[in-house]
């Protein structure tokens, strides 16, 4: 291992003990009223700008902090938002890292993050963010600048279309016309972003509209005629689905997201313990069910556990909570769990059966829908006695045992990724928040580290978006100061977005960085060496050849230690010398192989039943055959 | 795949006709017509859109639909139980030698001649979509110049109204 010595902070951090330099909760009491507008009684309209209008409506809806960069159109809101005494404002060093960083904030909160940003690029910046929170239904609320009103439509210096631009990307936007309406499109945007399924609200902001004089008043008369989100389920189905459940003898609890987000995690266990089935959690649903629980056979999908993918194919009934049959889940669809019933219940209607025919839809909040399935369930089983699972429940140990999660060592005698990642997640905790880019170490810390709470695992899964895992892991740090935050990223992933990391040894948000550095943009060379005959075409970083860049010397350079690590010896050492460090980021260096492979893999475009546990083994295929 | 037509009432509010319209052609639903107008409550805007779908995409049509946030109510118009009209305005070659054989056929289709000149009819119809394409096949041998045609705008027969209960 090669180490260079720690340089003196350049930031000082905050003496021991000291607050951090965010207010207190919203509504917490104490908080005095800001200079620029006095603090009128509840309800009692004001006279301001649409600026201060803007500021104070952020404060009322429970804004803590919003990630931003300013510029011409969004300049006006930038002035009260220095005397605001609720909201913090985080500089960040590009949009797609406050876009990122409200995701990382609100998967780890529970809340609604916020980022700003100006017209134009400014605003084009975060269209990335944007379609990663709208597929993985994440609550953010989006504050751009607009040219003035006058200016819309002309091709004005900075404009952009960003409302006609986001429209496919947002759960709703808003272009504000009249600086009345600021109060209500922010207060809307909150209400839309957060409730029924969640996704990201834009709100357009024209700058002459922002400067106008007008009046604010809290709470606003929101006016949304057509939205309605059905959060309570139907009796009939919920009665149905039990009996359903009750009767089955190969049933599996598919859960995705949705049961994340409706903060359903506690009665899903209570569930499965009271049915005794097997639970297999997807992608964004890692952590929403202890890794550690018999029960659970770990992910599904394209690089999920044999056991996994096993009991979707052969179950009689997949009992879907909050996940949407997406394609890296159900393979190719006309083969997918072929015997299975589907009882399928999500917040969002068009969910379902809109890829997987559902039998018992169940439209209603993953929670809701728990809790009265459960009390159904117990009714159901008061007058019938289930099938015995016992033999399903062999089949599947006897698949889990036979086929782990595992890795082989790489035989150049080059660090394993798969085991730098491992030993974080023995040392560093279940306590502790995860972030990944994606590629092949966003698997491997699917896998790998052992999530037993919820919350813990944040990464992008429906856009699959490379460079979200240092941006995200500094918005999920500043939501969550006292918990570990690492990043576990790739060299590709690292390469699109470590410039958040200045923001980071700037604003104290000490976060770590474990860069997974195989010098390759591996998931892609994966698929060229099985798929396109070993022709690896532009696939290496060069980060290996010529050392380009130098992340130990890159991270001294924004700000944080960096730290390498080259052999098997140094992990434990290295992962532990990164723990004791919390005045600054730190970004680990892990030199790693370039020829691991993620295992197990269902290819592309293939059936579940050929998952291959590694290259060339078909267990469900061979099983069948023989 | 066969034609459903959807009322849909939406806000009266700017770009709701490109969120409705984006829908489509991002989740690869094919629009056959498409007509937007106000109703009798000034906030509230129909559209009466015909899609040609089978009837599982049509449900995720509907439901994607539902999902924004401006539409508030789709009803699906099923034609024996509802009125379906499109307009035409539709301008033949009719000179002194065919004039009468012109205005013959649009007398039989009940339509109505609203533009005259020496050499041509501009000849106004309205009905359902057979009808109008009828008036066509019988009116195509003259020589049709130009020709302009409204979407479909469907209602429900009988004293019920969409319109009155919006939930």
């Amino acid at each position: 291992m090669t180490t260079t010595p720690h340089r003196p902070n350049p930031v000082p951090a905050p003496p021991p003990g000291a607050p951090r330099p965010k207010p207190g909760p919203p509504g917490a009491p104490g908080v005095p009223a800001r200079v620029a507008v006095p603090g009128p009684p509840a309800g009692a309209p004001v006279r301001v700008t649409g600026a201060q209008s803007l500021v104070r409506s952020l404060e009322e809806a429970g804004c803590e902090v919003v990630f931003g960069i300013p510029g011409g159109a969004i300049l006006p809101a930038y002035d009260p938002l220095l005397d605001s005494k609720k909201v913090r404002h985080v500089l960040v060093r590009h949009e797609q890292g406050a876009g990122h960083a409200a995701t990382g904030y609100a998967q780890a909160t529970g809340r609604v993050g916020v980022c700003m940003a100006t017209s134009g690029p400014g605003a084009t910046n975060l269209v990335t963010p944007l379609a990663d929170a709208y597929m993985d239904s994440v609550p953010i609320v989006a504050i751009t600048g607009q040219v003035p009103r006058g200016a819309i439509g002309t091709d004005a210096f900075q404009e952009a279309d960003i409302s006609g631009i986001t429209l496919p990307i947002t759960k709703h936007n808003f272009l504000v016309t009249d600086p009345a309406d600021i109060p209500r499109a922010i207060a809307e945007a909150f209400h839309l972003a957060s409730t029924g399924r969640p996704g990201p609200v834009l709100v357009d902001i024209p700058k002459d509209v922002l400067q106008a004089s007008t009046t604010f008043s809290w709470p606003p008369e929101l006016r949304l005629p057509g939205y309605r989100p059905t959060t309570k389920p139907h009796g009939k189905q919920i009665r149905e689905a039990a009996k359903l459940i009750a009767g089955a003898s190969r049933p599996v609890l598919y859960v995705g997201g949705g049961v994340m987000r409706a903060g359903a995690c506690p009665d899903l266990l209570e569930l499965a313990e009271l049915t005794g089935i097997p639970v297999v959690t997807t992608l964004m649903a890692r952590g929403a069910f202890p890794d550690s629980h018999r029960q659970h056979l770990g992910m599904p999908g394209m690089h999920g556990t044999v056991a996994a993918v096993a009991a979707m194919q052969r179950s009689d009934l997949l009992i879907a909570l909050g996940a949407r049959f997406d394609d890296r889940v159900t393979g190719q669809l006309a083969t997918f769990a072929p015997d299975a019933l589907v009882v399928h219940a999500d917040i969002d209607p068009a969910e379902i059966s809109k890829n997987r025919k559902a039998d018992v839809p169940i439209v209603g909040d993953c929670k809701e829908v728990i809790t009265e399935l459960l009390e159904a369930i117990r009714a159901e089983l008061a007058t019938t006695t289930p099938p015995d699972l016992t033999a399903w429940w062999a089949q599947l140990d006897h698949l889990r045992n036979t086929f782990p999660l595992g890795y082989d060592w790489p035989s150049d005698g080059t660090l394993s990724p798969q085991y730098a990642i491992e030993r974080i997640g023995a040392l560093v905790g279940p306590d502790a928040i995860y972030t990944a880019g994606v590629g092949q170490h966003q698997m491997w810390a699917a896998q790998f580290v052992r999530y037993e709470k919820p919350s813990t695992w944040i990464n992008s899964g429906g856009l699959g978006t490379m460079g979200f895992a240092v941006p995200a892991a500094m918005g999920a740090k500043y939501g969550k100061p006292d918990r570990q935050v690492w990043a576990i990223d790739g060299d590709g992933c690292f390469q699109m977005t470590n410039q958040e990391l200045a923001t980071c040894a700037i604003e104290n948000i000490p976060i770590k960085v474990a860069v997974i550095n195989n010098g390759n943009l591996g998931m892609v060379r994966q698929w060229q060496n099985l798929f396109y005959a070993e022709r690896y075409s532009g696939t290496d970083l060069g980060t290996h050849k010529h050392r380009i860049p130098d992340f130990v010397l890159l991270a001294e350079a924004l700000g944080c230690v960096g730290l390498r690590c080259e052999s098997k010896e140094d992990v434990d050492r290295v992962i532990t010398e990164a723990m004791a460090i919390d005045d600054r980021p730190v970004v680990i260096d892990f030199v790693v192989g370039k020829d691991a492979q993620v295992w197990p893999m269902v290819a592309a475009g293939t059936g579940n039943d050929h998952i291959m546990a590694a290259r060339g083994i078909r267990p469900l295929f061979d099983d069948d055959e023989g | 795949m066969t034609k459903h037509t959807l009322s849909v009432l939406v806000e009266n509010k700017p770009g709701v006709l490109a969120r409705v319209s984006g829908l489509f052609s991002r989740r690869g639903f094919n629009i056959e017509s498409l007509a937007v107008g106000p109703t009798e409550q000034p906030d509230v805007s129909r559209m009466t859109i015909v899609v040609a779908v089978d009837e599982l995409p049509l449900e995720q049509v509907t439901k994607q639909l539902n999902k924004l946030v401006n539409v508030i109510k789709i009803v699906e118009l099923e034609p024996p139980t509802a009125v379906q009209r499109e307009l035409l305005l539709v301008k033949v070659r009719a000179d002194a030698t065919v004039r009468s054989q012109v205005l013959e056929t649009v007398q039989l289709f009940r339509a109505k001649v609203v533009d005259v000149s020496p050499e041509a009819l501009t000849v106004e119809a309205t009905g359902t979509a057979d009808k109008i394409d009828a008036l066509l096949r019988m009116l195509e041998p003259f020589g049709i110049r130009e020709m302009a045609q409204s979407g479909m705008v469907a209602i429900g027969r009988g004293p019920r109204s969409i319109t009155a209960t919006r939930s």
